[in-house]
């Protein structure tokens, strides 16, 4: 029998995850990962999914979002509260079995929030498109801000911008989530990335990604070969969201606080960052900045008050760097594939 | 009745700030088809130039705001040649991260050089406020000042693209950069050009900004950056009356919004005014709708 | 790929530039204590005021001679993901104590961990009741929210200062919305009568509508409880068109006067509630007034660097009592400082402390108003 290419690049993809998943356990088991990485392992994985969910939306599909980190935020606060019922209200014990639940709450959410935002904001293109899923992920922010949860005994309130509700409170408004067992784990973590991979590599090398990247490239072609262009879009942004609801869960989960005022526009745009610089449309370079770009701070820590100024300068310096011609073409060069990865890349960037 | 008077007036002062802001972000996005997310930590740039003349060297208001728009004049080209034109080939969206690095880079560097205490803007206009309605409706100097300005400079801006050399060579260079070429129009001049024009103008918009709202910090571009982007797209992004309309409707619904709906939602007002006209008008208010074809 | 090469070439080169930096060896007589706070973004003017705050006192404590103190600063940018990596950073640099964090969430995402781990935390200003609340290693050197506004209802009617009460918070700041809450159900309690209340959040720039609905409600009292950055806005927007009630601020509002080309005409009159003035002639006040300034290049310390300085003495003192060194694991320097601080009193800048088995702090705020741009007490 012989397997499909994109079928042998898949398992190649997963087997580099779990080899990766077993370099740090075995890191963490030695003791040989410093601690300040271990502490952002389970942030890295959130960050990968939500770069790898973006890059659904930004380059196979071809849209700009700059509203993602609200999708991160409905999926990080219905995930507590899903987590914290089921621990007061249903009296779930077990913390991995809260975590897997509440991460697929928060999918549930996000996705949900997914169709009813991709409706309108579908109809739209290229930067009016844009600044409609920023205003949405404004949107969510500020009314996030004005929500109180609460839980009594099985019953679960909310209200709008009145914090006097009975029971324990869960989500305190702009003080955002408290009380919430930090639950999340590298494992979940590592699973949850291998879940992401195959969601989107299944979706991009079905018939239906076809028809996303279809749509992408030429619209009006896509539309004359009988393709439903919203219904396609509509189905890459809504699977977006849903990992990146999942990816939030699993980031609240991680601390036992959290506010609304995370998943702001910066937020947004850092995961743009990391799609961007990995190369639009390219799943393993959205892993890899993703990592990078979120290590790359706390390595700075050493230059002190000149961290975030000297983040900036590499940003702008590895953005020119990998868009110069004379850089391009030396890797061309020495490597002959990514001649066909630039094709790619290039096709890739005209999602504006 | 003298409520709602009041709170239009206000609004018209809010957006007309927003409004100079996004003509910033207009131009340059009409011409070098990028979205220029740096603009808004120019125009903080631009507020602590004209801070430091007047607090520091005790120049006359008039004398800081122009020192002010030559030194954002130059930061402007100095981002746009370092920063931007290298990537002039490149994907959009690798110039969008660009500015956001420069974006990030103005403000730690302000941090660095100017700290965090946050400046108490001096008033650059002190004659005094219009008084009606007994007292009840008071309009400032501030508000009166950033109005006729913004009216000043659409006029101006208006007559420069439309009646001179340079502002021709800009509107020929947004609508085809290649023709333009070919009709010995330099290119790369006029983009600069144009991120001069752009910067100059956040210069007074900072100014404009930090004397009706007197806080500077180096945060202090950031949001109204994102407002104005906001307002350039709902007039309808690359028009330059387009921007100067979504401008002053967005302050007006912010201010009207948190007056009669509610002050706990801040922004979302404003957002949900914005999603709902881009449905009816999915090409903004004044923009063109782009017609494709095979 | 070619991309990712470049990008692995480059932080590789950062990293060997950042593993230049040499990690300092362990020393019997210096302990390390971590200054953990926002040194940079929205949030950076109050971790930059108790980093500052905090080199003042370690700076007079090592030029006296004796057990000596190491700072180490760590920026956790008002982000709760960041202040755990700040956390991460501090403890690996050998951290035995912590004061921090600055703010309320960061300090709250810490604390969870740090209390699990048996890291002593002494904030000097994340004021929340959540900040110690079922955790004994955390310790406050501010009071707390609730009783802020409590203090603050009380106050205004026991001295007859309004009658008609408006009340501007920011909905988006957990420090303000807390106030807020306790202030107007004291109010309903003691029979205040409130008539507008309003809010904004971080990003509001354009504060007429609410002030405009103050005055349009006939408020002779605007309540504050915010910090001064917006609050010098209100004062300017009431001044335009204005309006002139009595406002009354809390400790957010201290550092007004310290802004800088602040015109105090703007404030006159205001009151606030503060535990610290840097105006009061009192030695210790005046001489750390003076340090604080050239630490800080010329900027006025308020109660953020007062309080983080008095973090610093009283972490010393507790050390010092309790025989901590340079070579006590933080583990067991926690269960030490624990012991010393639910008995020990402190008297320092802000006042006279003692703490209770919840971490919380006695001291209590005095009321100030501001004339001729100075704090005068109140009622004097």
């Amino acid at each position: 029998m012989k397997l499909k290419k994109s079928t042998v690049n898949a398992i190649i993809s997963y087997a580099i995850v779990i080899a990766a998943f077993l370099i740090c356990q075995w890191m963490i088991a030695t003791k040989n990962m410093p601690r300040t990485l271990k502490g952002q392992m389970i942030p890295i994985c959130v960050y990968i999914v939500m770069a790898v969910s973006l890059n659904l939306v930004v380059g196979i599909s071809g849209e700009l979002s700059l509203g993602h980190a609200g999708f991160m935020s409905i999926g990080a606060f219905s995930g507590a509260i899903a987590s914290t019922y089921f621990l007061n209200a249903l009296g779930l014990e077990s913390a991995i079995v809260r975590l897997v639940l509440s991460i697929l709450v928060g999918g549930a959410f996000a996705g949900v929030f997914g169709v009813l935002i991709g409706i309108p904001v579908l109809r739209l293109r290229g930067d009016y498109l844009a600044i409609v899923t920023l205003a949405f992920g404004e949107i969510i922010r500020n009314v996030v801000n004005c929500l109180y949860f609460s839980v009594d005994g099985m019953r679960l309130h909310v209200s709008f911008n009145n914090p006097n509700l009975p029971g324990s409170i869960i989500v305190n408004g702009p003080a955002g989530s408290k009380g919430i067992k930090a639950i999340s784990t590298l494992p979940v973590g590592f699973v949850l990335i291998l879940f992401t991979l195959f969601v989107v590599l299944n979706l991009v090398n079905s018939r239906s990604g076809r028809a996303i990247m279809a749509s992408r490239d030429n619209r009006i072609a896509a539309e004359a070969m009988g393709i439903n262009v919203t219904k396609y879009k509509m189905m890459a942004f809504v699977t977006s969201a849903v990992l990146a609801g999942m990816a939030g869960a699993l980031y609240g989960l991680n601390f036992s606080t959290f506010t609304a005022a995370k998943f702001k526009f910066d937020t947004s745009i850092l995961v743009l960052v990391f799609v961007v610089l990995g190369g639009i449309g390219n799943i393993w370079g959205s892993i890899i900045a993703a990592a990078l770009l979120t290590v790359l701070p706390e390595l700075l820590r050493a230059f002190a008050d000149y961290r975030m100024l000297i983040y900036a300068i590499v940003l702008i310096l590895v953005m020119l760097a990998t868009n110069n011609p004379i850089i391009r073409s030396l890797f061309n060069g020495l490597i002959r594939r990514n001649r066909a990865d630039q094709a790619k890349a290039g096709k890739g960037g005209d999602a504006q | 009745m003298v409520a709602f008077l009041r709170f239009l007036i206000n609004g018209i002062s809010l957006g007309s700030v927003y409004a100079i802001i996004a003509l910033g972000y207009t131009m340059v996005y009409g011409i070098a088809k990028m979205l220029n997310f740096a603009h808004g930590d120019v125009i903080m740039v631009g507020a602590y130039i004209a801070f430091c003349a007047m607090a520091y060297l005790s120049l006359p208001p008039i004398l800081a705001v122009l020192l002010a728009m030559v030194a954002c004049t130059a930061l402007g080209i100095v981002i746009e040649g370092l920063a931007y034109r290298p990537l002039r080939q490149a994907a959009s969206l690798a110039v969008l991260i660009t500015a956001i690095g420069v974006s990030y880079f103005l403000q730690n560097a302000a941090l660095l050089i100017w700290g965090a205490n946050p400046k108490s803007f001096p008033s650059v206009f002190s004659v005094g406020a219009i008084r009606l309605f007994e007292g009840e409706l008071v309009i400032s100097s501030e508000t009166i000042l950033t109005i006729i300005s913004n009216i000043v400079i659409m006029i101006g801006l208006t007559l420069f693209t439309g009646r001179t050399k340079l502002g021709k060579a800009m509107r020929a260079v947004s609508e085809d950069k290649g023709a333009a070429e070919l009709m010995g129009i330099n290119v790369n001049r006029t983009i600069s050009l144009t991120f001069a024009i752009g910067s100059a103008l956040a210069a007074v918009a900072g100014v404009l900004l930090c004397s009706t709202y007197p806080i500077l910090m180096p945060t202090t571009g950031s949001m109204p950056g994102i407002k104005a982007f906001t307002a350039a797209v709902f007039g309808g992004i690359g028009s330059i009356p387009g921007a100067m309309i979504g401008g002053i409707l967005l302050g007006v619904i912010e201010i009207l919004g948190k007056a009669y709906i509610s002050t706990e939602l801040g922004d979302a007002l404003v957002f949900a005014v914005l999603i709902i006209v881009l449905l009816f008008k999915p090409a903004g208010l004044l923009g063109r709708p782009v017609r494709e074809k095979v | 790929m070619k991309s990712m090469k470049t990008i692995i070439a480059m932080i590789l080169a950062v990293v060997l530039l950042a593993g230049l930096s040499t990690a300092a060896l362990a020393d019997e007589n210096t302990i390390k204590i971590a200054v953990i706070g926002p040194f940079t973004g929205p949030a950076a003017n109050y971790g930059l005021a108790c980093r500052y705050g905090a080199q003042v006192a370690a700076d007079e404590i090592n030029a006296q001679g004796g057990l000596q103190i190491e700072l180490l600063f760590e920026d956790d940018e008002h982000d709760t993901e960041k202040a755990i990596n700040a956390y991460n950073a501090v403890i690996e640099a050998g951290a035995q104590m912590i004061d921090g964090n600055t703010t309320t969430s960061p300090c709250l995402a810490v604390g969870a961990v740090a209390y699990e781990e048996r890291m002593f935390m002494l904030t000097p200003s994340a004021s929340s009741d959540l900040v110690v609340a079922d955790k004994d290693n955390v310790y406050q050197v501010c009071f707390q929210d609730p009783q802020m506004g409590t203090i603050s209802a009380n106050l205004i009617s026991e001295n007859g200062m309004g009658t008609k009460i408006a009340v501007i918070y920011n909905n988006a700041d957990d420090y303000s919305t807390g106030i807020y809450k306790t202030f107007i159900a004291q109010a309903k309690e003691i029979g205040l009568e409130i008539v507008s209340e309003s809010a904004f959040n971080d990003d509001t720039t354009d504060f007429s509508v609410q002030v405009a609905d103050a005055k349009d409600k006939g408020a002779d009292l605007v309540f504050l409880p915010i910090y001064y950055t917006p609050a010098s806005m209100i004062l300017q927007t009431a001044k335009n068109i204005e309006y002139a009630p009595v406002f009354f601020g809390v400790d957010g509002m201290d550092g007004i006067l310290a802004m800088d080309n602040f015109d105090p005409a703007l404030a006159e009159d205001v009151i606030l509630l503060t535990p610290f003035s840097a105006f009061s002639d009192d030695e210790q006040v005046v001489n750390f007034v003076e340090k604080y300034k050239v630490i800080s290049g010329g900027v006025e310390p308020n109660q953020f660097g007062a309080d983080s300085y008095d973090a610093i003495y009283a972490l010393y003192q507790a050390s010092v009592n309790a025989g901590i060194d340079g070579n006590t694991s933080f583990e067991d320097a926690c269960e030490l400082l624990i012991a010393q601080f639910s008995e020990m009193e402190y008297t320092g800048l802000t006042g006279v402390m003692k703490w209770d088995e919840t971490g919380a702090v006695s001291k209590l705020p005095a009321a100030y108003v501001i004339k001729g741009g100075a704090y005068v007490p109140y009622g004097e």
